[in-house]
């Protein structure tokens, strides 16, 4: 039997998916923590030894492998642009696209202190954006020669006004830097251009950062690692909406709980689903990604609470821990990163700080209804992505995967009438998760899409299938 | 990527009037000009962030709801705060409410720092005339 293999270098865990392309199946799931400081094959050979054990899958049966890593940091990166809200807000856009962990954004002329400030940082990579094309140069031009003397050995990604070019990318190549030239992120003020510049963040990401990382120990056997996982997720979410030819389930939001960060993906145009909703702000990415750096359930657990309020966690609860209790515990998961739940009341407050972290990311994440009052009466404005009809939420992460209470968690999404500005899916099928495999479809789009999609679509679980499980 | 000069159009304030920028806008590209519309409802801060970021050379406010001397006031400021200080301003639409003597109503947004007013029934073609006059009147200083 023939097996694809899908690797994922993760930050805590190494993650191994065996499919059988031919028959789209899938054969097997297995993890093992990931080993950076002794090398990721480590984690892999005993993941791969827990594959075999549980499904028999032997190393001679692995045909092809393909992989992705948030290991070591992840894609760290900045992105730099002129006016905060337009470019250096595409460039940001852009950079969470590729799957990055975007540190800072810088706009306007870099000035000494956000040079230092850049090499604390030391990203892996930086974006550089500035003007739309044919319009304002001299910043763009102004900040590539302040990177050209601060001399940061981070490989550049310009991606900005196209009148500029040359002169930057003499800049840069004089300077000894790695740089590479792709179309502007906003060549008009209203057309976000992201794809060339993800484009070229994954190539530099597959040919020099993995390297850079030391995790390209592992490339004998599993090949290039290919791009980070973030993207990978987000590569799913796009080959389940549109579907392989044809076929796909439309419009829909993925939403991936972390221990650290919550990731919120949404593929769709965002369009206003109301008449009279005037759209306001920067155009929206079809494939939309963001990442809340202060919502995880373990690294962030204290935040979460914070962020919500106790009152919530409290009552989430249904009173069975008091405000003091709560506080002690989470303060423990923080520390006790690879936690897993043990006893009821601990799978419990998993699923309240996940359903507390679902429900801010997407707060966050989808489009806000202002009204403005003229003489010809309100109007409504739209910022951002307007989700209501979106038709599908898809939960993934850890704690879809083996958590008690999925669909309470991921419930959370929803449209709200606490909240009725925030354009949120109003009545979305929920589907979980729950195999922990969307990393590997995502991975598998390119090459086995058909498949891919096929495998995902089977093992996608209704949420109110696996809801409280024990 | 040879224009007359690029312009960033819309509708200030509360106001949903899109009719005549529509009709402004078609007309300036028409002639050559590069258009960046920013549509209705538009605030003096999307304005000035507009501007710099497509290196305009004027920005062109209309309003029509009559509001503006309440609109209006302060863009110039706001342009010179950004460093875009000596940008053409040019407004027109029905700026004031009712009808009133143009003189003293270009007067009170010349003192805004608006460059050029123009009163309700003001064509196209004399916004062009204008523009091509001012923007190479410029140039001529430059050299």
């Amino acid at each position: 039997m023939p097996i694809t293999l899908a690797v994922d270098f993760g930050s805590t865990y190494t993650k191994v998916v065996a499919i059988d392309c031919d028959d789209e199946l899938l054969v097997g799931v297995a993890q093992s923590p990931t080993t950076v400081g002794e090398g990721v094959m480590i984690g892999l050979e005993r993941a791969l030894a827990r594959l075999e054990a549980a499904s028999g899958v032997k190393r001679g049966d692995i045909t092809r492998s393909v992989a992705s890593s948030s290991a070591a940091g992840g894609l760290r990166m900045v992105a730099i642009g002129l006016v905060p809200d337009l470019t250096a807000e595409a460039a940001r856009r852009a950079a969470l696209g590729a799957g990055a962990k975007v540190l800072r954004a810088f706009a306007y002329e870099l000035s000494r202190r956000d040079l230092d400030q850049l090499a604390r940082l030391a990203p892996d990579m930086i974006l550089l954006s500035g003007g739309t094309d044919g319009g304002e140069r001299k910043t763009l031009i102004r900040n590539a020669s302040a990177l050209a003397a601060a001399r940061l050995q981070a490989p550049i990604v310009v991606a900005g006004n196209r009148a500029a070019e040359d002169e930057v990318e003499a800049i840069l190549s004089q300077a000894g830097l790695d740089c590479t030239i792709v179309e502007n992120v906003l060549p008009e003020l209203d057309r976000l251009n992201v794809e060339p510049a993800r484009a070229a963040i994954r190539s530099i990401f597959m040919n020099r950062i993995t390297h850079a990382k030391g995790l390209d120990q592992a490339e004998a056997f599993v090949g290039r690692i290919v791009m980070p996982t973030p993207m990978a997720v987000l590569e799913a979410a796009r080959l389940l909406a549109a579907g392989d030819s044809g076929a796909g389930m439309g419009d829909l939001v993925v939403v991936d709980v972390g221990g650290a960060t919550t990731d919120v993906h949404s593929i769709g145009s965002g369009a206003p689903s109301t008449p009279g909703l005037v759209p306001r702000g920067l155009p929206e990415p079809f494939a939309k990604r963001t990442v809340e750096g202060d919502l995880g359930i373990r690294v962030n657990a204290p935040t979460i609470v914070e962020t919500a309020g106790i009152a919530r966690v409290v009552s989430g609860l249904g009173e069975r821990m008091n405000a003091d209790q709560i506080l002690a515990r989470v303060r423990q998961l923080a520390v006790e990163v690879d936690r897993v739940p043990r006893e009821e009341t601990e799978h419990d407050l998993d699923a309240v700080l996940a359903g507390l972290a679902v429900d801010t990311a997407l707060e966050r994440h989808a489009g806000q209804v202002t009204t403005s009052y003229t003489p010809m009466g309100p109007v409504q404005l739209l910022h951002g992505k307007d989700l209501s009809t979106v038709a599908t939420v898809i939960g993934t992460g850890g704690v879809f995967a083996y958590g008690r209470h999925p669909r309470r968690m991921l419930q959370a999404a929803c449209y709200r009438p606490e909240s009725p500005a925030s354009l949120r899916p109003r009545d979305p099928a929920l589907l979980i998760d729950r195999r922990y495999i969307l990393f590997a479809v995502g991975l598998l789009a390119q090459i086995a899409p058909r498949a891919a999609a096929n495998v995902m679509r089977r093992h996608l679980t209704k949420a109110e299938d696996v809801c409280d499980v024990v | 990527m040879s224009s007359k000069g690029t312009l960033v159009l819309g509708v200030i304030g509360a106001d949903i009037h899109n009719i005549g920028i529509t009709i402004l806008a078609s007309a300036l590209r028409a002639s050559g000009f590069n258009v960046v519309s920013l549509g209705i409802l538009v605030s003096q801060e999307e304005f000035v962030k507009a501007a710099i970021e497509t290196a305009a050379d004027a920005i062109l406010v209309s309003s029509l709801c009559g509001h503006g001397e309440l609109d209006c006031p302060g863009l110039r400021e706001k342009c010179t705060e950004a460093g875009i200080g000596n940008i053409l301003l040019y407004v027109g639409g029905n700026v004031v409410v009712g009808k009133q003597d143009w003189e003293p109503v270009a007067g009170k947004f010349a003192a805004m720092g608006y460059d050029r007013a123009y009163p309700p029934g003001a064509t196209p073609q004399r916004v062009i005339e204008d523009l091509t006059a001012d923007l190479s009147a410029r140039v001529e200083a430059r050299a």
